[in-house]
């Protein structure tokens, strides 16, 4: 058989690609993105639904932030960073962030730790894990407003069970929620409690994933005892989780409003206003539309840049 | 039925070409073999011809039709995928039903709940049935007609796949590498199951596959394919016994070709490490070439002098053949011979052994790995 | 010696496990342990200086008909099944088709489009609630169910999760699809939906609970009683009765979580794997 029969493919008549396709343009777009127009059909609701309703109020609340809009006022006028500055200037305002982030300080700590060890305390054994795990995360899904006025009788100076307790006890009773010095960490409390359950579970999760052999290595390797198998495997694998715990967490608290609300309208005096709360009543009772919208320009700010320490962990987390 | 042909097909990515202008004929009722190692375009081609993908340039024509502007289930191929891609919600005999419900069902008569109140959709929907029936009872599915994908075996859901590509008869049918999610047994089993079944159809096929043994197996023809082109086509027999190029003959055949760096000397003979293997090239006296030749091709003998000799270093007992790996002195790669078991059981490792072949079953390439036609010499002792 | 201390000493762990952890559920579980006891007092045994769990005299049917007489409790948990639900189907309805195209359409602009909806999921509710609030005040849709669920309807989260799990479904099914002849549209329907059932429902739980528990913008939204959704509803309810009358105030509390806490204990495992699932928020 000769060369010739074969019929071998022809090399090198091959013509770049820009030449064949700048032929026919329609053709090309076809073969790049063949599904142009049925995407943008099935993005358009979405879409439209997504500019009207978060991505054109972010831009309106910067743009808002920079103007002295009073909601029902006939017009307004840009002036610049003024409510910025006045905000500043605002003992109530400086009150407001630092007892948010207190409100963080205390909750994420607390709500990540309990979370933690009741995870571990709850995989430490076989026997009615699925219980445990249901009541701990009672509280995450009970509707907080309902809780809060049930935790409000519970702390009722005089007939409140925590009072009770107290007594019983032998112990000085408090009004706690209108004290100043107990107002925010009564509402930190509440917080811990209604947040942990959640953190519990994530921490379940991720504890299921750390493979058993790796216990096993350990003891072999000597680590016998719990903490010292805590330390050398389980801490080191939950490092992500434990990160990406703390983060939700401090999102989560840095919204705090609800128990505000409903317990002690962010006070007494002040002592348990917080950013949110502080946005509502600008906005919202006071109708000073540009203020309300500088504080949540400061809250996005918060939140966004917590939201964006998130993102890397999970970036991270993926490569693990 | 038709034949389906493809002229000039280009597809690219970004800046990568993908197919470098495919020119291919598949007869009317022939089954053609895409094969290629992976990442050589024979997938994106086969989705071209399906229409899921559209070319940059170039034309599909199936039977007379240009079918290059028509959608993939207006062009009356049916495709089976190596996933086989079942619908997983709903049951084998909706699975089957879904391409003929989607032709012959108007959008109303699909509705759920309004289909009952629409005129026509009752009868429609009992010769659907009676046609899905026909066809799961020719591929042994009746029993499993209400099951859902995932309470089916690997094989069971390949016939469901096959089956649902079947029951809209259509002009050509594609199966890509459908065979590769299955245990080695049953893929042999398929094999056959396929093989029958296009010729009990009659209709196109066009199969994509890397593994040669399928190819070799089923096919009327394969298109060797690599980085973008066609190598060659021809029959299995054809591919195998005379490789267009050394990147053919390297792909097809387990275990691969033996091949052995030459000199063509000034009377244009082939010679290797100094000695002349009576192969005889028409190629420029002084350039290297290659020769192939296939593990069967080579005999062992009693070493001499004059002679190619390698040591035997590896035997690989495959039961019916034995495997033999000698290392021969100027050659980087063991040279693999095939020999029986009678063959074998007089051979042992470390033993130093001749070898001989008929220059005729050598096939000669140039430096490029084209094919060089070869000059019919004497029988040789090497 | 040994035998016999070895069984106490390899139950310990475990005794010692069981009795924290039934402190700490003792403690979590307190708040509705007082609640639901109170809620089943007259007047005269909750004003009292001593602990008492169960009372002398049951006022469990006075508390829960006061609850039920003095708010429409019923109207507002039936404002939060129509709202939630209302949120959830239409959540489906614009966010499938998006995440749909976003996961396996190849267009141009789909990359901008999905950095989009990532940022879109960073913005917290509150901080547009100024904006949004002068939005429907505008349109004239304040104070309606409209206010209440049309906010949600785009979730970016949502669209964000579903696309991940289109991601996983093999490219072959929609290639199938297509060969069978199915249109674009109907393969987020007929085949899209069916298969991602599962992530759909875990979507569903975490939007209806979510929802059902938001307190913030129906309070910015909604003036009139009968709009109420249950946090709302119970918020005015406990203004109304200025902490004087705390059994049918518990009642209501009571009732106002009941819906949410027994699905949850009936569905455990949905639930947790839902919230968690969705939790990667």
């Amino acid at each position: 058989m000769s060369d010739a029969s074969l019929p071998l493919a022809r090399e090198g008549v091959a013509a770049p690609v820009s030449r064949s396709s700048r032929k026919s343009k329609a053709a090309a777009t076809a073969a790049r993105s063949p599904h142009q127009l049925v995407a943008t059909a099935l993005l358009l609701p979405a879409g439209l639904l997504m500019l009207l309703l978060v991505l054109g109020p972010v831009a309106a609340v910067l743009l808002m932030s920079l103007t002295d809009y009073q909601l029902g006022a006939s017009g307004f006028s840009f002036i610049g960073f003024e409510n910025y500055a006045a905000l500043l200037d605002d003992r109530v305002f400086w009150k407001a962030l630092g007892n948010t982030l207190a409100y963080v300080a205390i909750v994420v700590p607390a709500s990540v730790g309990l979370g933690l060890a009741v995870a571990l305390l709850i995989e430490s054994g076989r026997s009615l894990r699925s219980l445990y795990r249901a009541v701990f995360f009672v509280p995450v899904m009970a509707t907080l407003i309902a809780m809060a006025i049930s935790f409000e009788f519970m702390l009722h100076p005089q007939f409140g069970l925590i009072n009770l307790m107290l007594s019983a006890l032998g112990l000085p009773t408090h009004a706690f929620l209108s004290e100043p010095a107990l107002a925010l960490p009564t509402l930190a409390a509440i917080g811990v409690w209604q947040m942990f359950g959640f953190n519990m579970v994530l921490f379940l999760a991720g504890l299921v994933s750390i493979p058993r052999h790796l216990y096993e290595a350990a003891e072999l390797d000597g680590a016998r005892s719990a903490w010292s198998q805590f330390r050398l495997v389980t801490w080191p694998l939950l490092g992500p989780v434990t990160m990406f715990v703390v983060l939700i967490s401090a999102i989560r608290s840095f919204q705090v409003f609800d128990t505000v609300h409903v317990l002690t309208k962010g006070g007494p005096s002040k002592a348990s206003e917080v950013l949110l709360y502080s946005m509502y009543t600008e906005g919202f009772e006071f109708f000073r539309s540009g203020l309300a919208a500088a504080i949540a320009v400061v809250f996005l700010a918060f939140v966004l840049l917590l939201t964006l320490i998130k993102a890397r962990v999970i970036e991270k987390r993926v490569h693990y | 039925m038709a034949s389906v042909t493809l002229e000039g097909i280009r597809k690219s990515y970004e800046r990568t070409e993908i197919l470098k202008g495919i020119d291919l004929t598949i007869e009317d009722g022939s089954f053609l073999s895409l094969l290629g190692p992976s990442g050589c375009g024979k997938s994106t081609l086969l989705r071209i011809i399906a229409g899921l993908e559209r070319q940059n340039s170039g034309h599909v024509r199936i039977g007379d039709d240009v079918v290059d502007a028509v959608r993939p289930s207006e062009r009356n191929l049916s495709m089976v995928f190596q996933s086989y891609a079942l619908y997983p919600h709903l049951s084998v005999a909706d699975n089957i039903a879904v391409p003929l419900r989607m032709r012959r069902l108007s959008t109303l008569q699909r509705m759920p709940l309004i289909r009952h109140a629409v005129p026509g959709t009752h009868a429609v929907e009992r010769e659907i049935r009676a046609e899905v029936a026909r066809t799961a009872e020719q591929l042994g599915l009746g029993a499993l007609m209400r099951r859902k994908p995932g309470q089916l075996s690997g094989g069971q859901r390949q016939r469901v796949a096959v089956g649902r590509a079947m029951v809209r008869q259509p002009r050509a049918f594609l199966l890509d590498e459908p065979l590769s999610n299955l245990d080695a047994k049953l893929r042999v089993h398929m094999r056959t199951e396929i093989a029958q079944l296009h010729r009990a159809l009659g209709t196109t096929f066009i199969y994509v596959t890397h593994d040669q043994a399928e190819a070799m197996t089923m096919s009327d023809k394969i298109a060797v394919m690599a980085e973008g082109e066609i190598l060659q086509v021809g029959s299995p027999d054809q591919i195998y016994d005379e490789p267009a190029c050394l990147r053919v003959a390297e792909f097809i055949g387990s275990p691969k070709i033996n091949v052995l760096n030459g000199v063509v000397d000034d009377a244009g003979s082939v010679r290797l490490g100094g000695r002349d293997t009576g192969c005889a090239a028409t190629a420029t006296p002084g350039s290297g070439v290659s020769l192939g030749i296939r593990p069967e091709a080579i005999a062992l003998r009693a070493p001499d002098a004059a002679g190619l000799r390698g040591r035997l270093a590896h035997t690989e007992n495959l039961g019916a053949d034995v495997f033999v790996h000698l290392a021969v002195e100027g050659c980087e790669a063991p040279v693999v011979v095939r020999l029986s078991q009678a063959e074998a059981r007089r051979t042992r490792l470390g033993d130093t052994v001749g070898l001989g072949f008929e220059p005729a079953a050598a096939r000669l390439f140039a430096a490029d790995g084209r094919r060089i036609a070869p000059r019919v010499g004497e029988v040789a002792h090497v | 010696m040994r035998p016999l201390l070895s069984p106490l000493s390899a139950a310990l762990p475990g005794l010692a496990r069981h009795a924290a952890l039934l402190a700490l559920a003792a403690l979590t579980l307190l708040p509705f342990a007082w609640m639901i006891s109170t809620s089943l007092k007259p007047a005269g045994e909750i004003f009292l200086s001593e602990i008492r769990w169960w009372p002398e005299r049951l006022a469990a049917v006075e508390n829960y008909s006061a609850a039920f007489e003095r708010a429409p409790l019923l109207r507002f948990l039936a404002n939060g099944a129509i709202v939630t639900l209302a949120i959830f189907a239409l959540q489906v309805v614009v966010n499938l088709p998006a995440a749909y195209a976003l996961a396996k359409l190849r267009f141009i602009g789909r990359q901008t489009a999905f950095a989009l909806v990532l940022f879109a999921i960073l913005v917290p509710q509150q901080a547009t609630a100024v904006p949004l609030f002068l939005l429907f005040h505008q349109l004239g849709l304040l104070d309606s169910y409209a206010a209440l669920v049309v906010p949600f309807t785009i979730s970016a989260f949502g669209i964000f999760l579903m696309r991940q799990f289109f991601m996983s479904v093999p490219d072959d099914l929609v290639d199938a699809a297509r060969m069978d002849g199915i249109s674009e549209f109907g393969i987020v329907w007929r085949v899209m939906l069916p298969t991602a059932i599962p992530a759909v429902t875990a979507f569903g739980i975490f939007s209806v609970v979510s929802h059902w528990n938001d307190y913030f913008w129906p309070l910015v939204a909604i003036n009139s009683p009968h709009l109420f959704t249950p946090p709302l509803g119970v918020a005015a309810f406990r203004n109304e009765e200025a902490g004087t009358d705390y059994g049918p105030l518990m009642a209501a509390a009571t009732i106002i979580i009941a819906p949410l806490v027994i699905a949850f204990l009936f569905a455990q495992r949905r639930f947790i794997e839902g919230i968690t699932f969705t939790g990667m928020k």
